[in-house]
């Protein structure tokens, strides 16, 4: 019988199989930031053990810098030592660090693609859950806890259950308007923030095949809000063009015998998943999220669901999710007025995502009233956006066009959203508290996003595109 | 950190709400410390206090009748972020097992990690404790991880629960992973020798 994807990956990186143990898991790239490695750092010290393969881990800072003023010492005293302690533990360690005002500092989903040092075939690991990002590429790559993160450190693995095998399938033409963002939020609302869970997901279909690099890495990044360990794509040749000629990228010989390994990288035609679901592109309208879950999603045009539609025993959650929105049960979000948007994060903060905002904001104006930030993935999107002459279009519309971090995808550094406000964001979480306490969360695509930001309100973008 | 578990008998903390994330555990503004301790004052932090920091009345961890090492949680517990600081912050606080009828996969690790023990029980066993601890705050709740169940102690209704045999050892004898790992040093070397990339 064949193999699926993600066997021929994990099967090929297995060091020790024991029953009764998990597998002892090969891991090629290790990315570490700030927020998740001190402690893990901390733990080899008091072991007295050194990093096992330097080469193989890299780091920048990325969940806690400041997206304003990054030349100058961070402000937040606690901030500023976290990073510091990066730089002082990559330095004693040997491990390689793009920190703040390093030309490949960025959002650490967004620099392993660009750098060329994400691969196919490969594992990868981080402390952080958007490590699912990096299976855009045909990797194996899970977001790990810290004492992972030091089990990594030490010995290069990790050890792991092998997760269950799912397949999710979309095939079709989407709309007009309707990106990648909507695929996966449309997904996430129909499977629920655990559907997935125990699965590792591997994403086909002709829908998925016809999306660029970027629009892929989306997909895979959310992979984790419907619980699901990580999610892959099959590589092919928008893959394989996309990562020739990269910083870290094979070159030479070295790339024809990647890309000939690479080339094997599919599902067997009869490889057994332990799951498929199958959704149609068509069905798939710009997406918002109205609760404090990924879950909990519609089509921009739908109505919130009525108390009477939500299982009872799930009224509880419903409702409290509810009154934390100041939503009502059952009305529509189209016309909310917002006061916030947010551009940004890994999940879709790369150089197509600011050239598609640009495109559709280019000699126009932002309400008024509303804050918009851009936030780019990476110094080297921030530098592409000013050779391409995006800042200015951002500038003339009234953006902010900030420096390159986490931001307010998660709360963490100065960029948070006031209380009570609203705000649409391209980040990956609508969670109580995610980007500042009590502030509140909708969940779209940067063209929705987009459009909000010009007339202040929840926009169905296919109506004016 | 106790670096063991094995039986516990106590009272139980009830948050019977679904999908907690670890954002809610622990916000992510309090994940700039660099130890792994004093994370617990944090815990649930803008479920606690509000925005004075005054304790927020109905929030269960501020009432007094509730206490104990038994947190008691809604199905999807934990998913979201990988932060292991959710775990240190339910240990730091003194949880010692959580219960749910559904855990995340990072989450669950974490916890392993931190001998904390997630015990996974089905919806209906679930409604159980939540109903003995509204009867009586007080309840006590057994946990045997040798003989791998839980059991409502005032009224014997008990359930089997999963755990792998190698976690279960690991907490059982204190052991953790990077021990293990370690002593499989020369394997890892031989792997490394037969991969045809250097990545």
């Amino acid at each position: 019988m064949g193999k699926t994807l993600f066997d021929k990956i994990w099967d090929s990186h297995i060091v020790m199989s024991k029953p009764e143990h998990p597998d002892a898991v090969y891991i090629n790239t290790h990315f570490i930031h700030e927020v998740t490695s001190p402690q893990a750092f901390d733990g080899l010290r008091k072991r007295g053990i050194p990093v096992f393969r330097p080469q193989k881990t890299r780091a920048t800072a990325d969940h806690n810098v400041p997206t304003m003023d990054q030349h100058l010492p961070i402000k937040e005293a606690l901030s500023r030592h976290q990073v510091e302690m990066l730089t002082k533990n990559t330095t004693e360690f040997g491990v390689e660090l793009y920190g703040l005002g390093h030309p490949f500092q960025g959002i650490v989903h967004v620099i392993g693609p660009e750098l060329g040092i994400t691969l196919p075939g490969m594992t990868i690991v981080c402390g952080d859950s958007h490590t699912s990002t990096h299976g855009a590429f045909g990797a194996v790559a899970f977001g790990i806890g810290t004492s992972e993160v030091e089990q990594v450190l030490a010995t290069q693995c990790i050890l792991q259950y092998k997760p269950k095998r799912m397949k999710i399938e979309v095939n079709g033409t989407l709309k007009n308007g309707v990106l990648s963002k909507d695929i996966i939020l449309y997904i996430i609302s129909k499977i629920s923030a655990s559907g997935a869970t125990g699965y590792f997901v591997e994403y086909a279909g002709d829908a998925i095949r016809n999306l660029s690099m970027e629009a892929r890495m989306t997909i895979c990044n959310m992979s984790i809000e419907m619980g699901a360990r990580g999610g892959l794509i099959a590589p092919d040749e928008t893959t394989f063009n996309y990562i020739k000629g990269r910083q870290f990228a094979p070159q030479g010989a070295d790339w024809d015998k990647a890309l000939a390994y690479w080339q094997t990288l599919y599902s067997d035609s009869d490889a057994q998943f332990d799951k498929v679901l199958t959704f149609d592109a068509a069905d798939i309208e710009p997406q918002i999220t109205y609760g404090t879950n990924p879950g909990m999603g519609m089509g921009v045009s739908q109505h919130i669901p009525s108390l009477e539609q939500v299982e009872e025993k799930e009224r509880p959650s419903f409702k409290k999710s509810l009154d934390y929105m100041d939503l009502e049960p059952g009305s529509t979000l189209l016309g909310k007025k917002i006061d916030y948007v947010f551009i940004g994060s890994c999940t879709n903060s790369r150089i197509e995502d600011l050239r598609l905002v640009a495109d559709y904001v280019k000699g126009k104006r932002k309400a008024d009233d509303v804050v918009v930030w851009i936030v780019p993935g990476s110094k080297q999107v921030e530098a592409q956006a000013k050779e391409e002459g995006i800042d200015k279009v951002f500038a003339a519309a009234g953006f902010q066009l900030r420096e390159p971090g986490c931001s307010a995808c998660l709360g963490m550094n100065e960029d948070k959203v006031p209380a009570g406000m609203y705000c649409i964001s391209t980040s990956n979480r609508n969670f109580e508290g995610r980007q500042g306490p009590n502030a509140r969360t909708f969940l779209a695509s940067p063209l929705t996003a987009a459009a909000a930001a010009l007339t202040g309100r929840v926009m169905d973008v296919t109506k004016n595109i | 950190m106790s670096k063991i578990f094995q039986h516990l008998v106590s009272a139980a903390v009830p948050v019977p709400i679904e999908n907690i994330d670890t954002d809610q555990i622990i916000p992510a503004r309090f994940l700039k410390a660099t130890t792994r301790e004093g994370f617990g004052e944090n815990l649930f932090r803008d479920w606690r206090f509000d925005a004075n920091n005054q304790p927020k009345a109905d929030f269960v961890l501020n009432n007094p009748v509730y206490s104990g090492k038994v947190l008691v949680a809604g199905k999807n517990f934990g998913c979201g972020s990988s932060r292991e600081h959710a775990a240190w912050a339910l240990a730091d606080y003194g949880f010692k097992v959580v219960v749910s009828s559904f855990f995340a996969d990072i989450f669950k690790n974490n916890a392993l990690n931190n001998f904390i023990l997630p015990v996974q029980v089905s919806e209906d066993f679930l409604d159980k404790v939540f109903k003995a601890i509204e009867t009586d705050p007080k309840a006590q709740i057994e946990v045997d991880l040798e003989n791998q169940f839980i059991r409502i102690v005032a009224t014997g209704e008990q359930e089997s629960f999963d755990i792998n045999a190698y976690k279960k050892t690991c907490l059982l004898n204190g052991y953790d992973d990077i021990d293990y790992l370690l002593s499989l040093r020369q394997d890892i070397e031989q792997y490394e020798g037969t991969r045809a990339f250097n990545f």
